[in-house]
């Protein structure tokens, strides 16, 4: 990370810090007015019912809602304190800071290599790829196993290896904040907990926010979690409930309906 | 196996109607062989089978001291020809290419053709001459005495090489070869990129308004209409309106056969916008295949919508792409009516030189040969359907190699 984003996020702790944030497809208000601070440097668990808005906040937070054409984003999402939905802001730029890894693994039909070379050379990096290509797989732990084969196909790989080549890929262009929605769903225990191990590891260089069904996971990896629900006017809009350490919203949650998620008797 | 009241299983029943149903797919599959039987049958019946041919001149009486005319040097085959062809002739073949570049066969196949001149009495079908082979020869030997019969391949090397005639002994599908593949590499430089493009900017750019929805209706309804308002159209704005362009004039190029914008790229243009549509529908479905994780994928790490157009949407498109191209080029190398309105030469003899060239093309070819009242003709129009059809072939084999490797290389 630069410097200036060290010292932005040291002034406010915030890597995101979302106001009001509404979301819309269509006429349909799927996110409520959320108002959430992301820590710099911490893992985030974004948790709730399926249906609550979840992945939309997520890919808020990048603007990748834009590629659906009938959303629409009311509020702000601030990043190093600066409005990523302002009208000079170039969304391509803030995709770059802020990466994504998707639910299913989605290496590109090239091979291991190009997966992780290409967002760099397309972003004009200007060092040794390479390096680059080496020092990303082995920051997502897959070095060792795909070493022998980076002219295949990232397709040839597992779907566990698979997932890693993106979180290399998505590491590869130097973002400050990895967005992962639900990372995991597809693989098995081994190759989730894998993950997990990684993502502690990515979570000193990086800040990380990720959607979860797995309240263990939740659990187990976040320093902080967020939990959404749908909003009781029947309306069915999303809106964020509570949020906290993540020790403290297991343990002692403050509100009725956290505790009844959290436990399972609710969902 | 116990049964309950709430399902009156007629398993037998169920069993039967589906029965019947394969029983209606298998007729619809043998309706389908029998009618391809009968095209190949139809066109093969032409193209072989036993012809009488007549010499003017008996060859064997064109012997030089005894030794036979196929074994004559090149000088003594000139004298032979000089005998036997008026010297205004000899000039003019001396004029097309002097004798003293001409080699001993092109010599001979010149007294073949002017001296001995081999004429078809008659002809008879494949089937006629497979089943029937005594009677061909009874009747040949009784109508025709001084005929020869031969088995003949109306497809044959002779064939490919020669230039449009209208003795069918020396006619040839040269001119119509050429012509065929001059259009079609114009229809495609032109459609190929245009259509693709097209297909981008609907998919991946354009904004889903009213406007967009009409272009894209237009697109799908244009690619319904009949071929030969295409050429109405070509005539109109290719031939007419453009006639400076299309003829060369523009260019200050004109071919001494041009025929005012009547010409290979008029043609190739329009059979270009006739693919079009066929083009930019089939593009628009690949690139719908490409799934939309990928592009997430590469909008995600920062790429700009080209970038990923360009890297990750094209590149998984291009095989279906392909074989879209493949379709429309299929329809239009046989595609008759629009070049007939745009104004096709009915009789060339000159090889297409260019882009500005008058032109014929094989299936417009193959008409006029059926339209000939001489049955003779219509063996010539079965030899070139062959042709044509190994064309067709060829180029969907060679796209579909192409398309092969591309998948391969991927
Ligand atoms: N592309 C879309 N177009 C229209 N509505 C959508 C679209 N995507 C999501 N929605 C709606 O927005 C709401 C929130 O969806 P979202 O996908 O964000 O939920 P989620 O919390 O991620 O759910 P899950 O846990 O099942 O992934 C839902 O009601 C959903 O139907
Ligand atoms: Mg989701």
């Amino acid at each position: 990370m630069s410097d200036t984003a060290q010292a932005t996020a040291s002034l406010n702790g915030a890597a995101i810090l979302s106001k009001d944030l509404s979301i819309y497809y269509g006429d349909f208000q799927a996110v409520r007015d959320v108002n959430l601070d992301i820590q710099t440097n911490r893992i985030t668990a974004i948790i709730g019912p399926s249906g609550c808005g979840k992945s939309t906040v997520l890919r808020a937070f990048n603007r990748m809602n834009e590629l659906i054409p009938s959303v629409n984003t009311k509020g702000e999402v601030l990043f190093r304190g600066e409005n990523i939905y302002a009208p000079d802001v170039d969304p391509v730029e803030v995709r770059r800071r802020i990466g994504m890894v998707f639910q299913k693994p989605n290496p590109f039909p090239k091979s291991v290599y190009e997966n992780v070379a290409w967002g760099a050379r397309i972003n004009g990096h200007k060092g040794n790829l390479d390096e680059l290509v080496h020092s990303s797989l082995k920051a997502a732990a897959l070095w060792d196993e795909v070493k022998d084969k980076l002219d295949q196909s990232g397709l040839s790989l597992s779907g566990g290896q698979q997932q890693r080549l993106c979180i290399a890929r998505t590491i590869a262009v130097r973002p400050d904040i990895i967005l992962m929605d639900e990372p995991c769903s597809a693989l098995d225990p081994i190759a989730t907990l894998r993950i997990e191990e990684l993502m502690r590891d990515l979570a000193k260089e990086f800040t990380i926010i990720i959607v979860t069904h797995n309240m263990q996971q939740a659990a187990r990896v976040s320093d902080r979690t967020a939990f959404f629900s749908l909003s009781e006017d029947g309306k069915r809009a999303g809106m964020l409930m509570e949020y906290g350490d993540t020790k403290t919203m297991f343990t002692r949650p403050e509100k009725k309906i956290t505790e009844d998620y959290i436990t399972g008797r609710f969902g | 196996m116990s049964t309950n009241n709430l399902h009156s299983s007629n398993l037998p029943g169920r069993h039967r109607l589906g029965r019947v149903w394969l029983v209606v797919f298998q007729v619809a599959l043998v309706v389908g062989v029998v009618a391809l039987c009968a095209l190949l049958f139809n066109i093969l019946n032409g193209s072989f089978g036993y012809v009488a041919v007549q010499d003017k001149v008996n060859p064997a009486t064109l012997a030089v001291d005894g030794v036979p005319l196929e074994e004559l040097d090149k000088d003594t085959l000139i004298q032979v020809l000089q005998a036997n062809i008026s010297a205004g002739l000899m000039a003019r073949y001396e004029f097309d290419k002097p004798f003293a570049e001409r080699d001993a066969g092109e010599v001979y196949d010149l007294i073949l053709e002017r001296v001995v001149a081999p004429e078809f009495v008659a002809q008879w079908s494949l089937y006629e001459s497979l089943t029937n082979a005594g009677e061909v020869r009874a009747t040949a030997a009784q109508e025709y005495p001084e005929a020869r019969l031969e088995f003949r391949s109306w497809l044959n090397w002779h064939f490919l090489r020669a230039p449009q005639s209208s003795y069918p002994e020396i006619a040839g599908v040269r001119t119509a070869v050429l012509g065929s593949l001059w259009t079609i590499s114009i229809a495609v430089l032109f459609a190929f990129p245009v259509g693709v493009a097209a297909a981008v900017y609907l998919q991946e750019y354009a904004p889903d308004n009213l406007i967009n929805r009409i272009i894209q209706t237009n697109i799908t309804n244009l690619a319904g209409v009949p071929s030969i308002i295409y050429g109405i159209l070509g005539l109109a704005i290719f031939v007419r309106a453009l006639g400076a362009f299309t003829s060369g004039i523009a260019f200050g190029v004109t071919d001494p056969a041009t025929a005012n914008g009547r010409t290979i790229l008029s043609a190739g243009l329009t059979l270009g916008m006739l693919v079009l549509p066929l083009i930019i529908i089939n593009a628009q479905e690949a690139i719908k295949a490409v799934p939309s994780s990928l592009r997430q994928a590469s909008y995600g790490l920062g790429a700009t919508r080209w970038e990923t157009v360009w890297h990750h949407v094209l590149p998984n498109a291009m095989a279906g792409i392909m074989t879209g191209t493949i379709l429309a080029i299929s329809r239009a190398i046989g595609e008759t009516a629009p070049l007939i309105v745009i104004g096709a030469s009915t009789f060339i003899q000159v090889d297409p030189e260019g882009p500005f060239s008058k032109f014929t093309t094989l299936p417009i070819q193959i008409y006029q040969w059926t339209a000939r009242p001489q049955s003779v003709f219509r063996n010539l129009a079965g030899g070139a359907s062959l042709v044509l059809l190994g064309l067709l072939l060829t180029m969907n084999a060679t796209a579909i190699i192409l398309r092969n490797r591309y998948r391969r290389s991927q």
